[in-house]
Formats: C-alpha cells, structure tokens, sequence
C-alpha cells in the first residue's frame, strides 16, 4: 500500500495511468480488435513528440518564460535538409542525418544568440527566429520531391515482434537524457537555474553556458526529429513540424514538468506523448469529424491540465 | 540573465538628461520604426503614398490592430494568448454564417464566446495554470469549433459590416482613423482610467494590489474578457474586409498579435504595455510584411521572415537606447 501510495504521488504516473484509459476505452469500443497494432503505432508516433518534448522539457526547466517557439519551423527546415542532402542515397543516411542535426543545433544557438544579445524574453527571441526559419524553408525547400533513402525510410518503420526500433532507440535516449537531468552537472545546473537562476549564478554556476547548450540541444533534438519524420513520412515538408509546437509544450506539461521552471520529468514525456497519439486513434476510431476532433482535443488538453493544477504561474 | 548591476543612485544632471533623452526616444520607437517603413515605401514607390495607396495598404491592418489590442490586455496581466489567432477565425466563421442569416443567434454566440475567454481568465486565476498551456488548447477548440461552423469557406459577411468596413471618409483614409480611434479609446480606457491603472498593476505588481483590497479574480477576468471582446471585433472586421470566411482565416493573428504588442513597447512582465504603441506596431507589422516586400520585389516567400527581422532590428535598436538609459 505504501508503495502504490508513493506511485500515486509521481506527477508522471497520471500520463501513463490516461493513456491506458485510452487505450482501454478505444478496444473496448472496437471490441478488442486492432490493440496490439494501436500499441505499435502509438509507439511510432509518439517517439517523434518525445524526442523534441524531451529538448522543449530541458528548456522549460530553465524557469518562467523559457519556451522554444521555433521547433516547428526547426523541423521543417531540418526535415528539407536533410533529404536534399541524403538525395535518395542510401549510402548519405548519416551524413544527411549530421546536416539535419546541425541545422537544428544551429538554429538552437542563434535563438540563444538572440536572447542573450538582445536581452528579450526566449518567447520572442524564438517566435521572430521562427519567423525568418519558416521563409528559409518556404524559399529553399520549395518542390522538393525528394524521396528518403530506401534504407533510410525503412529504418524509421522497422518493428521487430510489433516493437519500432526507433521507439527503443527513443527509450534508451530518454533513459540518457533522464541520467544527464539527475546524475550530471548539466542536468544538475538546468534544475539549479530553474528553481532560481540568481542563487545558481552566486552558487557558480555557469548560467550563460548551460543556458546556451540547452537552446542547442533544443534545436539539435528539433532538427533530428525533422530528418526522422522525413523518413517516417517519405519525403520534407514546410509543414510537417506544426502539430510539435502544441505538442512538445503539451507533453512537457502533462508529463509532470513544472511550468515555472526547475522540476523535470522524463518518464512523464513518454506517458503524455502515448496520451496524445492514442488520444487522436481514439477520435478517429469513433469517426468523428475533424471539427470534433480538434474540439476534444482541445477540451481534454484544457481539462488534464485543470485536473493536474498549476503550483506557480508561468509568467 | 546574469545579475544586472546595482544603479548606484546618484548621478550628475547631465547623466539624468541622457537618460531621459534616452527614455523619451524608447517611447519614440515604435512611431521610428513605422515611420522609416513609411519613407521606405515611398521611396520605393511614390505613388503608394496616396488615399487611394493608403486604403489599399492598410485594409487588413485593421483586424491586425484589434488583434494586437486584444493580445496586449491578457500581456498587462502577465499571461499569454496563444489561441487568438484561431479565435479570431472562429469569429470569421460565426459572422459569415450566423451572424449574417439569423443575427440574434449570432450575437448570442459571440457574446457566449467572449464569456468563455472570462472564465478561462478565472480558470487561470483560481487554478494557478500556465496560461500557454491553456490558451494552447484552447487554440485547438477554437480551431474545432470554426469548422463545424464552417466545413468548407465560404458564407457571407452581413451587409451592414460590409458598409462600415468600406466606409470611404474624405481627405484620411478609413483605416488611419479607424486605427487612431481605436489606439486612443483603448488608450483612454487602460492609462488614463483608474480602473486601467488598476489593470495594469495586476501585472505590474499582484501582491501589492492584493493587499490593497483589489481582486486578483476580477482583473483577470476582467483583461480576458477584454482580449475576448477585441478578438470578436478583429474577426468581424477581418470578414468586413475579406467578405467571406475561412476556418484557417486567423491562424497567422496569434504570433503577429505578440509581435505588434512588443514592436510597439510592450514588456512581457510587469504589465508594462502601450495601447497606441501596440497599434503602431501592428501597422508596421501589416506594411512592412507585404507592401514594403512587393515595392522591393522580394519574393512573397519572404513576408514571414521580414516580421521576424523587424522584430529583431526594433528590439536591437531597443537594448541599444537602453544602454545609454543606465
């Protein structure tokens, strides 16, 4: 009993606990038929929210106002660089995945560029480099029809016993970035600075730095998502990263992290974000329209975040 | 974000000077920044600077400016609006249905809508909740509700609201007095009412207006349901002008909404904002993303990423006049 009464306690527990209600009420409804193949492609899709949930996380945690707007013109350019440069060869996949990577890492640097320069709000600093990100995209990626490599499109689909692969490599990277956010420096130093960023600067932390390398690491996990979904998708797309705005603050939230900075939680990411996909498969299973669809999940994101409460204002 | 450094206090008449020279030209900016998007335009194209070039400019800054207002009332009290923008659309959708073929039903749902945005205001209040994360949903239900309004675009804009907005004043173009009229009312109503002020200190410093004996419950309900009535006038106008509606018609309206209020001197914190700033930022905003662009013959690719620059230029010219403020 004591220790179900100290899981209960576990902002992250709730995610989990909604997702498998979820999941749940959709075979119930479809009477038992497709829930192993829901699983599986909850997973798929869930690991491309996780993945940039996990940098928007690291972001958020740095306190109030922190927040990452650009990650959806991140991934779409990332996602347009990465297939002009793979060009549909197999043997470019990893040089295409660096390039992606880069992009995404230096997008990350000039929105920390801009906010330690122009000393404005992360808000702005990221929504105006989205701006010019989102026209690079438009400009550069305009009819691309570039293809992913063979090789490439297969191994963001490649399941074994029902289990995506990438799904696993997404755990043992959540595994990582849980161990850098408790056991490093890094971690320590993001938390420290969240919780509250005059005491981490007297404490001699090195606030700019571990700032800095949090908005690259952002944008890096941005643009590898983007390169991903390129794969996953077949093909780059200007708007392939808009659902990841909502998305990735979403998970972050519902997932257990406080909004006001310096309490993170990696499990939590990866509940909120099966949440999410077995949510719209659930939608879409009972045949709403569209309209409806957006409305519920709207409603429901309003509702778990009513339920789940707020300890302190973001802003 | 380090520590900022310690003003020290006193300083010689001659430091206070710049400074207030300093102060007096941060106050300018945002007229600045409209002002050198005006010469460039006429630079580039004379003609543009006209009546005629004027009405056809300015026409959408309209619905820009009302959105701009109503971003500005939820930021002088610290919070976010993230779902203008599809709110916006939602209202399009409403008045070119409803409010045109059964008007009392209409007005019905708007004045419901707006009281949906108040009770998010106290939801906000009571809960304690991020309102990104809220209004980030909300986006979704707005978004929702436009297009079971309005499956496909198309409806129509009553007739009445055609007329205001193709109304044809003489000598200054309709939308230059409809945004000087709605910078000064609104203007009037926030700075210089004593309620306004009361608003702006629930930004600015909650504690203190609690323990005045103010409600923190009632301002925030109070500067939503504000955001919420401007939001229903920027959709109303936006159809006025396009005609018909769109369930996608405002999407773009929630970041050129935050963007116009910090072009035009807003502070995220400390309900620091400027109604007339917030206009002018929304008309250098409407100018400089698609007139300015086509003068210069740049590609409309780049609309987008030419808000983001002036974002970034007003924003560095900004820090620099700061500096001197010290």
């Amino acid at each position: 009993m004591a220790s179900l009464k100290a899981l209960v306690t576990k902002p992250w527990i709730w995610s989990f606990v909604g997702a498998l209600l979820v999941w749940l009420v959709t075979i119930a409804f479809t009477g038992g038929y497709g829930a192993g193949g829901m699983v599986t492609a909850a997973l798929s899709l869930a690991v491309f929210t996780v993945i940039v949930g996990v940098g928007q996380m690291f972001v958020i945690t740095l306190g109030p106002g922190n927040v990452d707007l650009s990650l959806p013109a991140n991934i779409g350019l990332a996602s347009a660089v990465a297939m002009k440069v793979m060009g549909g060869s197999d043997s470019m996949i990893v040089v295409g995945l660096l390039a992606a990577l880069a992009c995404g890492a230096a997008i990350g640097a000039i929105n920390y560029l801009l906010i330690w320069a122009l000393r404005i709000p992360p808000i702005i600093a990221t929504l105006s480099a989205s701006f010019i990100i989102q026209s690079v995209d438009i400009s550069f990626g305009r009819g691309l029809q570039i293809k992913p490599p063979p090789g490439f499109a297969d191994f963001t689909n490649w399941q074994i016993f029902g289990v995506p692969v990438l799904a696993m490599l997404t755990v043992l990277f959540t595994i990582g970035a849980a161990i850098a956010l408790r056991r490093m420096i890094y971690g320590r130093s993001v938390l420290a600075i969240g919780q509250n960023i005059r005491a981490a600067w007297l404490a001699g932390v090195n606030v700019g730095r571990v700032r800095f390398l949090t908005y690259t690491l952002s944008g890096a996990l941005g643009g590898i998502d983007g390169a991903l979904l390129a794969g996953y998708f077949r093909g780059a797309n200007v708007d392939i990263g808009n659902e990841y705005l909502l998305a990735s603050i979403a998970v972050v939230v519902i997932g257990g992290t406080s909004v006001a900075g310096g309490k993170a939680n990696v499990p939590g990411v990866w509940g909120a974000a099966l949440f999410l996909v077995l949510l719209l498969t659930m939608l879409n299973t009972f045949g709403v329209s569209a309209g409806v669809r957006l409305l519920l999940t709207g409603l429901i994101i309003v509702g778990v975040i009513t339920a789940a409460g707020g300890e302190k204002a973001v802003r | 974000m380090t520590a900022a450094p310690i003003d020290t206090g006193f300083k010689g008449s001659a430091a206070r000077n710049a400074a207030a020279r300093a102060r007096l030209l941060r106050g300018l900016l945002p007229a600045l920044s409209l002002a050198l998007v005006l010469l460039a335009i006429a630079w580039l194209n004379p003609r543009a600077i006209s009546y005629f070039g004027f009405n056809l400019m300015l026409n959408l800054a309209i619905p820009i400016a009302l959105a701009t207002i109503a971003q500005m009332f939820v930021i002088a009290g610290n919070e976010l609006d993230l779902s203008i923008g599809t709110f916006v659309g939602f209202v399009g959708c409403v008045t070119a249905t409803w409010l045109k073929e059964a008007p009392l039903i209409g007005v019905l749902i708007l004045l419901g809508s707006i009281g949906v945005y108040a009770l998010l205001g106290a939801l906000i209040h009571l809960r304690n909740l991020p309102s990104i994360v809220v209004t980030l949903g909300m986006s979704f239900v707005w978004q929702g509700l436009a297009i079971l309004v309005l499956p496909k675009p198309g409806g129509k804009a009553p007739d009445w609201l055609l007329a205001i907005m193709s109304l044809k004043p003489p000598f200054v173009p309709f939308p230059i007095i409809a945004a000087l009229l709605i910078g000064l009312v609104v203007h009037f109503g926030l700075m210089r009412t004593s309620y306004g002020t009361i608003l702006r200190g629930s930004g600015g410093n909650p504690a203190a207006l609690r323990r005045a004996g103010w409600s923190l419950l009632w301002t925030k309900v109070a500067l939503f349901s504000l955001t919420g009535l401007f939001g229903v006038l920027s959709g109303m106008a936006l159809i006025g002008i396009t005609t018909s509606a769109d369930a996608n018609i405002g999407n773009g309206y929630t970041l050129l909404s935050i963007a116009g209020v910090i072009l035009g001197g807003g502070e995220f914190v400390g309900g620091r904002v400027s109604p007339i700033g917030a206009v002018i930022g929304a008309l250098t905003l409407a100018l400089a993303a698609s007139p300015l662009l086509t003068f210069m013959h740049i590609p409309p690719d780049w609309q987008v990423a030419a808000n983001g620059a002036i974002l970034i230029i007003v924003l560095a010219a900004r820090v620099l006049i700061s500096r001197k403020e010290r």
